[in-house]
């Protein structure tokens, strides 16, 4: 009985849940008198779709939120791939230094430094650049870790192997690691394109311009910039345009997506 | 002597490989931090064009403010709010949709997707669900005839309309990794249990329990920094208001640095949060660690 | 130190190749379909060409960038060697950051409409041009004198000019006829007085809608500055060295305000939100609501309801605070375009084209001569309601501005805001504002 109960307030929990999404799609189909009012009535439209992707250039912010997404992602790969084999796999001066140093980084991280880091940029001269947005997460601490549980479960025997067929370390990396480390990868992708799509504050006060805005900050000035008041139903339109590729993505691929962070040994 | 250049070779190379991390982590991580030490002891605001050393006058100054303790204790509160509810939560729905008989990937998806919203869009959907009067939470609660509350504008409902809004965003991120370290128990652990006849609640509380505590530190630390660095729903929602009661610290900071342009006190501010979050983390690593991994 | 955290970046970059983007890569800008091609592309222009960079805020109702976009396009068709290049930059608050963070970085636009009141934090900064010897050059004492003197006030500062206003506005009483006719109001005749507005709006709230709102979030203050101008004098000195806010006609201000809600139950209690006052006002949820004249175009459209437009109830006068934004010229850009900069800003306020600007979005037009063009003598014959605002100028007084304005202004709204959710007391509120703002001026009043 106690179980029929916890299972049926469980599914109730998960309707609790999907509302706020079906709530802002449900708005921004719905003509914008009615945006406000429960009415069930047969009134459709797109024209607040319409009307919002004339009003802000949302195609200017997807491409820049992919190109920051990408370049930060490649550069972390690249970054933490490297770091994380000399964590694992190398015994070298100063390694467990290094190591708390990466550490520091995981509870100090770039969202904390938004006023430093801004400082920093400004004497790069970086201010108002897609790269001066992405620069501070090349190093990810959190990459680092991930992949050196991983590294480090992969046996020793492969790498003398490979470097008795005469591989450079470079190509023991590439024909090794990186290939037994795929769920790991899949998983760190995910989470870094998910913070970095989302990520708001940092490119707030690091932008001016269309031409590097991210969908985020985009979406808030559209949000507040109606002096008049809140429009409802423009603003969930443009909602429903900023999280659709994800939560399409996510619908998609569900299933990869939790299996890999399951299978990747993030503990 | 072919050995000690062997060596040589590898500390070179270990370098080498952590030269690209490093630079950025020099660049990003540690030189702001410094700079914001040195800064923080520098009177550095409108009436002053030429920032000018100014001893720990602005940590003097911030604890004189009443703003700031109310920010900390804010934040401090919210963590408290958040943290212990959306771990405790992420656990239960880990173990629901771990043995759901039907819908697994409907449930999996329900509770995990928050997580891919960005907290700007959360804002915002929010905002219209607690708006008074035609917000999605007036009209229910119309339903049940309660009446109107306005969750935005009144400093006793702001925290928790705040706070249950974050459990929601966050609780499905921290279910994935409950899953993860389910699956890493062994079922003969639970096949033995059934066999002694143990009830459910025992079981949760001798085997899956325990063995998921790596877990569930490391949720805890997690949900705890989000706690501070989240601040982006404060932009569309309230500023802080009303007087202060949603404010939080790394929003204080923006708003000294970036509206006030104080950079002395916002670099004062900054340090605070920095020495907090480090010492939560040295807690974890030196004290709890120790205590919780069983290899 | 620097050279060589510049040096190890370099190194660094070397990984950013691989992403292939750099800041220069940018489509253009606001990309409307069917307009023609964007200004400030890096295309064929003939040498000697300028740039400028114009950073602009939020305009109240349509497609916003496109009405900007339209006049930047007209304007440099008109003038062939200049470009300008609209930002949309958000709302005030944001543009206000956008543009203090510019002038830090060393890189401030080259023209930027922003908030009226950040003149003195402007100058505080060292960043803003004085405009006394461009107005001697291209326009003179006649072209100041028609701005109206309400928005002229948080423009100059000690005789000398150093923004010319653009977008501005004052507060307004939106009422609800219908309503009025409902619950056996005149219709034509809305309240004139505090204690006929406070009457009114207790006869008018019922289950279901309020008699009137007055948003308490976001301009807190402007909103508490009418109340405080109708009962006595303005918050803050000219020189916005001092504030007075804790004098008794303040307190009495204050308190008719909470009033509103604790005593006679005519308006919600607890802070309300700015964002949503409108949407109330047109979902028939309030009867009445104090809103900046900038909504009217907003109103006039969406109303589905007769409505009129009044001056804000009087206590020992009439009275309101003027709001909205100015253009501005910045310091460190060079001379050519700051020539270039004026000739923009003498453009955009050509009494037909802020005419056009105010018909389009329910701004004031900030020029007298403005109403003397044909379009807006034929507006205002068909919507009296848009000569409200304008007349209602004579009682305007410059909106709330002082040095380090956003720690003044916060204290003040803090203590606004405690008071209007019944934390605290008006007096000791009051109080307690001018202490905090106090000691934030202590250092611009020695």
């Amino acid at each position: 009985m106690v179980r029929k109960l916890t299972s049926a307030g469980m599914y109730g929990l998960a309707v609790v849940w999907l509302f706020p999404l079906l709530w802002v799609v449900w708005t921004s189909v719905r003509p914008r008198e009615l945006a406000t009012s429960w009415t069930f009535s047969a009134d459709f439209t797109l024209a607040n779709f319409a009307k919002v992707w004339d009003a802000a250039p949302f195609a200017q912010y997807y491409f820049n939120t992919f190109l920051i997404v990408t370049g930060v992602l490649v550069a972390q790969i690249v970054t933490a791939t490297l770091a994380a084999y000399a964590f694992a796999k190398l015994r070298f001066w100063g390694r467990d230094v290094l190591f708390v140093l990466f550490l520091v980084q995981l509870m100090v991280p770039a969202d904390i430094l938004i006023f430093p880091n801004y400082n920093v940029l400004r004497d790069l001269s970086l201010l108002d650049t897609k790269i001066g947005i992405m620069l501070p997460y090349f190093a990810s601490a959190f990459g680092v870790f991930l992949l050196r549980q991983t590294f480090k479960t992969i046996p020793h025997e492969l790498e003398e192997a490979a470097r008795m067929e005469g591989c450079s370390w470079l190509q023991i990396l590439w024909r090794v690691y990186v290939p037994l480390a795929k769920p790991t990868y899949i998983a760190f992708g995910l989470v870094s394109v998910s913070y970095h799509w989302n990520n708001f504050m940092w490119p707030l006060i690091i932008t001016n311009s269309v031409e590097n805005r991210p969908l985020t900050v985009g979406l808030a000035i559209f949000a507040q910039s109606f002096e008049t008041g809140a429009q409802w139903a423009e603003v969930s339109a443009a909602t429903v345009m900023v999280i659709f590729p994800l939560v399409l993505a996510f619908l998609l691929f569900q299933r990869q997506f939790i299996n890999s962070f399951i299978h990747s040994g993030v503990k | 002597m072919g050995e000690l250049r062997a060596k040589w070779k590898v500390n070179v190379y270990a370098w080498l490989l952590l030269l690209p991390s490093l630079i950025f982590l020099l660049l990003f991580t540690f030189y702001p931090v410094w700079q914001t030490v040195i800064l923080s002891f520098h009177q550095a605001d409108l009436g002053s064009p030429e920032p000018f050393f100014n001893g720990i006058d602005n940590y003097k100054q911030m604890l004189e403010d009443d703003v700031f303790w109310k920010v900390l204790t804010n934040n401090l509160w919210f963590a408290l709010g958040t943290v212990p509810t959306s771990v405790a939560l992420a656990l239960g729905m880990a173990l629901f949709a771990n043995k759901a008989l039907r819908g697994k990937g409907f449930i999996r998806t329900a509770y995990f997707y928050p997580t891919v919203v960005p907290m700007i869009a959360v804002a915002n959907i929010w905002l219209f669900i607690y708006t008074p009067e035609y917000g999605a939470l007036s009209h229910v609660m119309d339903w049940f005839g309660k009446g109107d509350m306005n969750w935005l504008g009144d400093q006793s409902n702001v925290m928790w309309a705040m706070i249950f809004m974050v459990i929601w965003k966050e609780a499905g991120y921290f279910m994935i990794f409950y899953l993860a370290g389910l699956q890493n128990i062994s079922q003969e652990l639970y096949e033995s249990a059934a066999m002694e006849g143990a009830s459910a609640w025992t079981v949760f509380r001798r085997v899956t329990f325990p063995l998921l505590m790596p877990t569930t530190m490391f949720v805890s630390i997690i949900a705890f920094t989000n706690s501070f660095k989240l601040v982006d729903h404060l932009v569309i929602m309230t500023k802080g208001g009303p007087d202060n009661a949603s404010n939080l610290l790394l929003y204080y900071i923006y708003e000294t640095a970036f509206s006030f342009w104080d950079q002395g006190m916002a670099s004062a501010l900054t340090i605070v949060m920095v020495v907090l979050l480090l010492a939560v983390a040295a807690v974890q690593f030196f004290g709890l660690d120790k205590k919780i991994h069983y290899n | 130190m620097r050279t060589v955290v510049k040096s190890l970046f370099s190194v660094a970059m070397s990984l950013v190749l691989l992403t292939g983007c750099s800041s220069g890569t940018s489509t253009t800008g606001s990309s409307q379909p069917g307009q023609p091609a964007q200004p400030g592309t890096s295309e064929t222009k003939p040498a000697g060409n300028t740039e400028l960079s114009f950073f602009y805020p939020v305009a109240v109702g349509g497609p916003l960038t496109k009405i900007v976009d339209g006049m930047a396009e007209e304007f440099n068709k008109e003038n062939p060697g200049i470009t300008v290049k609209p930002v949309y930059t958000g709302s005030y608050q944001d543009t206000t950051t956008k543009i203090q963070a510019a002038v830090q970085g060393k890189t401030p636009p080259d023209v930027a409409v922003m908030l009226s009141t950040e003149l003195h934090t402007m100058m505080d900064m060292n960043a803003i041009l004085p405009l006394d010897e461009f107005i001697a050059k291209d326009g003179g004492n006649e072209y100041v004198k028609d701005f109206f003197p309400g928005f002229l006030a948080n423009s100059q500062v000690d005789g000398k000019t150093y923004s010319i206003p653009f977008q501005r506005s004052t507060i307004v009483l939106y009422y609800n006829k219908a309503a009025f006719k409902e619950v056996g109001l005149d219709p034509e005749k809305p309240p004139t007085t505090w204690d006929e507005m406070a009457e009114y709006a207790a006869k008018l709230t019922k289950d279901g809608r309020w008699g009137i709102e007055i948003p308490s979030s976001g301009f807190t203050y402007w909103m508490y500055q009418a109340l405080a101008l109708q009962n006595g004098k303005n918050l803050m000195t000219e020189d916005g060295k001092k504030v007075f806010f804790d004098t008794p006609e303040n307190v009495e201000a204050l308190q008719y305000w909470v009033d509103l809600a604790k005593k006679h139950k005519a308006m919600p209690e607890g802070v309300i939100e700015w964002a949503t006052v409108p949407s109330d006002f047109l979902e028939g949820k309030t009867a009445m609501m104090f809103h900046t004249t900038g909504n009217l175009t907003n109103v006039k459209n969406n109303a589905k309801f007769d409505f009129g437009v009044a001056f804000l109830p009087a206590k020992k006068n009439y009275g309101s605070p003027t709001g909205g934004g100015n253009f501005y010229m910045f310091k460190g850009t060079d001379e050519k375009k700051q020539e270039a900069a004026w000739k923009f800003i003498r453009f955009m306020t050509e009494p037909k084209r802020a005419a056009q600007w105010s018909i389009d979005t329910g701004y004031v037009a900030t020029r007298k001569s403005a109403y003397e063009e044909e379009i807006m003598k034929q507006y205002v014959k068909d919507f009296p309601a848009a000569a409200v605002a304008r007349d209602q100028l004579e009682y305007g007084h410059a909106e709330f501005s002082t040095h380090n304005n956003g720690k003044v202004t916060k204290a003040l709204n803090d203590n606004l805001q405690a008071v209007l959710t019944g934390k605290a007391d008006a007096a000791a509120a009051l109080k307690k504002a001018q202490e905090e703002a106090d000691k934030v001026l202590a250092s611009f009043n020695k």
